[in-house]
């Protein structure tokens, strides 16, 4: 049986043909970079965050405290000696990249972003054209296969040395249907000892009220999103060794500046976990 | 000199009290712009990145004139280094504006006010072009992947397009209201319409009068959306009328929400592969000389009407059993092809004889069988049975050349009920045997009753060559006595059959069949060595002592042109004395023909064998055609002495008959042996009547050969032994 799926103008399409690039939906990665301030976004983008912001005036601070989060967890990962990452649903490249932050600490450092949106993966391409030690896929986080097997993938990592993992603010766009606990055990086991998962989450812990508008807000996109409690997170670090300080609201892990309070203003968790 | 401090990263310079203004500064504006833009530093490398750019603006205020330039350059900063957010600006603006007069004297505030309008005008040109830059960026990044995405659809759609095109199997689409909307080559191929054609049909005039009712209520499950796909085999008729059989597969296509949106089909020709089916099947269950169903599709149907025929019908089965008549003959002397032709041309014959509900088949050779799968009564099979008797009895012209053919036909009819195929088989052999038996041309109805004899007599005789062969004959020896001193003179050789189901049968079970049949042939020779290498034993153990041994030749024997020479091969090859053979023949034997037997008679007298006339007194030969009979022995059949048996004899007719018979053997020189003997009153009598040798229970029983070995050795012992199958050896003493 053919399986058909529908696109977001309701015509039909077989599952096996490729998703028609869309700009007049709203897309969560060039959202994402409206709220890091930057212009790779159209109409339609600013019109869904520039509302997202009027209703969680927080909301540019959070998606901040997130990248900031990514840059003290790359940094951390360098000091562990790790210099291969493979950052999936990398997004549009906004200013603070993780081959940037880990450059700062190693210059041989050896990046791997991967998207789904066919914008975002063109524009990175376009940005990192010529840069050997760089690889761009598009590919879905769900199909592990088509992740590990990229050529680029191989061609710049070597998957038998220690990989920081990224997954920075992205699994929550992954509702439970398509099983992403399941899904990073697979990365998990494919990966070598010593691989670290960075993952932050987006949570309604401590901001209920919130949070069901903009939930109701990212079902214009692509991407719906699924708030998880903070044992639902806990899972995705099955088979890893969380290390300190654990599962945190972001700005509690590992701070470069003492913390202001009500971290949970902030409403996503972060942490990073070891593979043995 | 004024203490000077000079900023590593622009090299500004500056004295040691603006230095300390340029920290204070650099601190104030860290704190107002931090979280206002996303910037990817931590708070020490802000501050670090303002306070160098604080540097530049105080040392471009203290410049003469001052270097506007540098509020340009600023601003630019600003923006490369991420602060794009709205509010950084106008927090920078502010607080420059306000604070560098505080910090550094009010006669710099005319100043500030153009070095802070510069950092506007740069951050404002730089976030323009910045801005302008990420826009065609990202509007650059959709073209390339709208590009990527379209081609790589196109390469999926075109090998789609492929798979579909290039299908063997036949793929059509079909939208709800059961339009076709697409059909593939390989299905156009299928049904010999063009594409368009095909397009213009409606899945409801791909009906076919044959089709299973159950195929369209599936269909309209399927569009109701009950089912999603279902496979059936269908037929289908092509544009040229032809007819087509499909494996078919109906799929449902639904959309996203789960509404049936197309129907797909799939259609596999599968015609060849039938017809190589119904070849085969035609093959297995059809005869190829003839083309009428053979034995196995006559087998399937038989077992059919029993197994389903419920309880308690009165639905009657028939059938006719036929036979063609001396067909070997035609065979042997015409050929295979004419008789191939005669059994072609019956089976014709035949087929046109047969009515609806009748099946004739062949069974194998030349027999052929008619089934009436439901009989109205015997009447109906015995009016077939006689309409193909009719059709057969026409000349047929084969070869150029008339024959004549004729069947024998056994009838059988009888309720389905109560029977079984075997047994109706069973009944049909038997009756086409009796058929047979009754002469050609002729049919023969079932009689149960006959059954039972009919059967035994009909299994004995078909297994008769197969058991010579195996060895399941033995033979027993009842002495022959010297009426004079009781002593052994001789032994007759009687055949037994040790049958593997029925035991020990006596000679009247089977010798008349072996006669019929022909088997009695190689059956007599078997007995006719055994018996010689059995007395050549006790020749050699007992010499001058030994007995004779008197051994049985039937007729048909008789008239074997080989017998003389069986004979003399069985005496050389036994080294038995010619004189220690008797053969015995029964009076019938010798009257029926004159020629042959007397030749052979003669030629076993000159080897020195002797001949003895089985049971003399029961033929009708006249007395005086006796003596030109070259006869050693005539045995006195025991009916004769039957009423010589009790102690007190008072009619003497029969005395006087047996009195004649004996002079007239002694006459003619013949010995004289008497048959039955049972009493002593009775051997008393033969003995003074003048009879010679005795033979009967009274002396003896059929023994083993162990057993008479051992009567030679010890002949004074008080009895021998005793009859072991009293009724076979009763049997065996009037018939053999």
């Amino acid at each position: 049986m053919l399986a058909p799926t529908e696109d977001g103008d309701g015509v039909t399409r077989p599952a096996w043909a490729p998703r028609e690039v869309d700009i007049d939906r709203p897309s969560a990665a060039r959202v994402y970079d409206y709220y890091l301030g930057g212009s790779h976004n159209f109409a339609v983008d600013r019109e869904m965050a520039r509302q997202a912001i009027a209703d969680w005036p927080d909301l540019p601070r959070i998606m901040q405290g997130n990248r900031a989060f990514m840059r003290r967890a790359v940094r951390y990962c360098s000091a562990q000696g790790i210099d291969q990452f493979l950052d999936i649903g990398s997004g549009i490249p906004t200013a603070g990249n993780v081959h940037e932050v880990a450059r700062e600490e190693n210059p041989e450092a050896r990046v791997v972003y991967v998207d789904v949106d066919p914008v975002a993966v063109a524009h990175a391409r376009a940005l990192l054209e010529g840069d050997e030690r760089t690889g761009v896929v598009r590919a879905d986080l769900c199909d592990v296969d088509a992740v590990l097997d990229d050529a680029a993938v191989r061609a710049v990592l070597d998957l038998d040395r220690p990989v920081a993992l990224l997954a920075v603010a992205l699994l929550h766009f992954v509702g439970d249907d398509r099983r992403p606990a399941e899904v990073l055990a697979r990365y998990r086991d494919a990966l070598a000892p010593g691989s670290h998962l960075v993952l932050s989450h987006a949570t309604a812990d401590g901001v209920p009220e919130r949070v069901d508008d903009h939930v109701a807000l990212y079902r214009r996109t692509d991407t719906p999103m699924s708030m998880r409690s903070h044992a639902e997170v806990l899972r995705f670090f099955d088979g890893f060794s969380l290390v300190e300080p654990g599962l945190v609201y972001f700005a509690l892990w590992r701070p470069d500046d003492p913390v202001g309070d009500r971290p949970e203003r902030s409403p996503g968790y972060a942490g990073v976990g070891r593979r043995d | 000199m004024t203490e000077i401090r000079t900023f590593s990263a622009t090299g500004a310079v500056v004295t040691a009290a603006d230095a300390n203004a340029v920290d204070v500064l650099a601190r104030e504006w860290a704190a107002e712009v931090e979280g206002t833009s996303y910037v990817p530093m931590g708070s020490d490398e802000l501050v670090e990145y303002l306070t160098e750019i604080t540097a530049d603006l105080v040392a471009a205020l203290r410049a003469r004139p001052i270097r506007t330039e540098v509020g340009h350059d600023a601003g630019r900063r600003l923006v490369h280094a991420h602060f794009t957010g709205p509010s950084t600006v106008e927090r920078t603006l502010m607080l420059l504006a306000a604070r560098i007069p505080d910090l550094l004297g009010e006669a710099v505030r005319a100043d500030v006010l153009a070095l802070v309008g510069a950092l506007a005008a740069g951050y404002a040109t730089t976030l323009r072009d910045r801005t302008l830059d990420e826009q065609e960026a990202i509007r650059r990044a959709v073209i390339v992947a709208r590009h990527q995405t379209e081609q790589a659809l196109h390469a999926s759609e075109a090998r789609f397009r492929a798979m579909f095109y290039e299908a063997a199997i036949g793929i059509g689409l079909g939208d709800m209201q059961g339009r076709i909307v697409e059909v593939n080559p390989a299905l156009t191929q299928m049904f010999g319409y063009t594409a368009q054609e095909m397009r213009r049909l409606t899945v409801g005039e791909m009906a076919h009068p044959e089709d299973l009712p159950s195929v369209w209520v599936l269909y309209e499950r399927l569009l109701a959306g009950e089912v999603d796909n279902f496979r059936v085999e269908k037929r289908f008729y092509r544009k040229d009328g032809e007819e087509i059989i499909c494996n078919l597969t109906c799929s449902l296509v639904r959309d996203e929400r789960g509404r049936p949106s197309y129907q797909v089909a799939m259609l596999e020709d599968v015609t060849e592969r039938h017809e190589l089916q119904s070849h085969l099947e035609y093959q297995a269950y059809h005869d190829t000389l003839t083309t009428l169903p053979n034995r196995a599709l006559f087998s399937d149907r038989v077992d059919r009407i029993f197994a389903t025929t419920p309880p308690g019908s009165t639905r009657r089965v028939g059938l006719c059993f036929l036979d063609l008549d001396g067909f070997k003959a035609v065979n042997d002397s015409l050929g295979h092809e004419v008789g191939d032709s005669m059994l072609q041309a019956v089976a014709d014959r035949l087929a046109e004889q047969a009515a609806d509900g009748e099946l004739v088949a062949r069974m194998g050779g030349d027999e052929f069988v008619v089934l009436v799968e439901n009989s109205r009564g015997v009447e109906q099979l015995i009016a077939l049975a006689e309409r193909i008797l009719a059709a057969l009895a026409v000349p047929l012209e084969l070869a150029g050349q008339e024959l004549t053919v004729s069947a024998s036909i056994g009838i059988v009819e009888r309720p389905v009920v109560g029977g079984d195929p075997s047994e109706l088989m069973r009944a049909a052999d038997i009756t086409l045997y009796s058929a047979k038996a009754d002469g050609r041309g002729r049919w023969a109805l079932h009689d149960p009753h006959r059954d039972e004899a009919e059967i035994t007599r009909f299994a004995l005789s078909a297994a008769m060559p197969a058991a010579i062969e195996r060895e399941e004959f033995f033979v027993l020896y009842q002495p022959l006595v010297s009426m004079a001193d009781h002593g052994m003179r001789g032994v007759e050789a009687l055949v037994r059959w040790h049958h593997p189901r029925l035991g020990v049968l006596g000679p009247g079970r089977f010798i008349g069949l072996a006669e019929e049949t022909g088997a009695i042939v190689p059956l007599g020779h078997w007995v006719l060595a055994r018996a010689c290498r059995d007395a050549r034993r006790w020749y050699d153990e007992f010499g001058e002592d030994a007995p004779f041994v008197s051994v049985n030749v039937a007729p048909r024997q008789l008239h074997e042109p080989s017998l003389l020479a069986d004979v003399e091969q069985v005496l050389a090859e036994t080294g038995l004395p010619a004189r220690l053979l008797q053969i015995e023949l029964t009076e019938r034997a010798l009257t029926t023909d004159e020629g042959a037997p007397l030749k052979t008679l003669d030629g076993l007298r000159a080897l020195g064998v002797r001949i003895a006339i089985d049971d003399f007194g029961t033929g009708y030969s006249s007395l005086s055609y006796l003596r030109t009979l070259p006869v050693d022995v005539i045995k006195l059949d025991g009916s004769f002495g039957e009423r010589l048996r009790a102690e007190e004899v008072s009619d003497t007719v029969d005395e006087r008959i047996v009195a004649t018979l004996v002079d007239l053997g002694h006459a003619l020189g013949m010995t004289v042996c008497a048959e039955g003997v049972e009493t002593s009153a009775q051997a008393g009598r033969l003995r003074r009547l003048g009879c010679d040798e005795g033979q009967g229970w009274l002396f003896a029983a059929a023994l083993p050969r162990e057993d008479i070995g051992d009567v030679l050795r010890d002949p004074d012992a008080p009895s021998w032994p005793g009859p072991a199958e009293p009724d076979a050896d009763r049997a065996s003493s009037s018939s053999s």
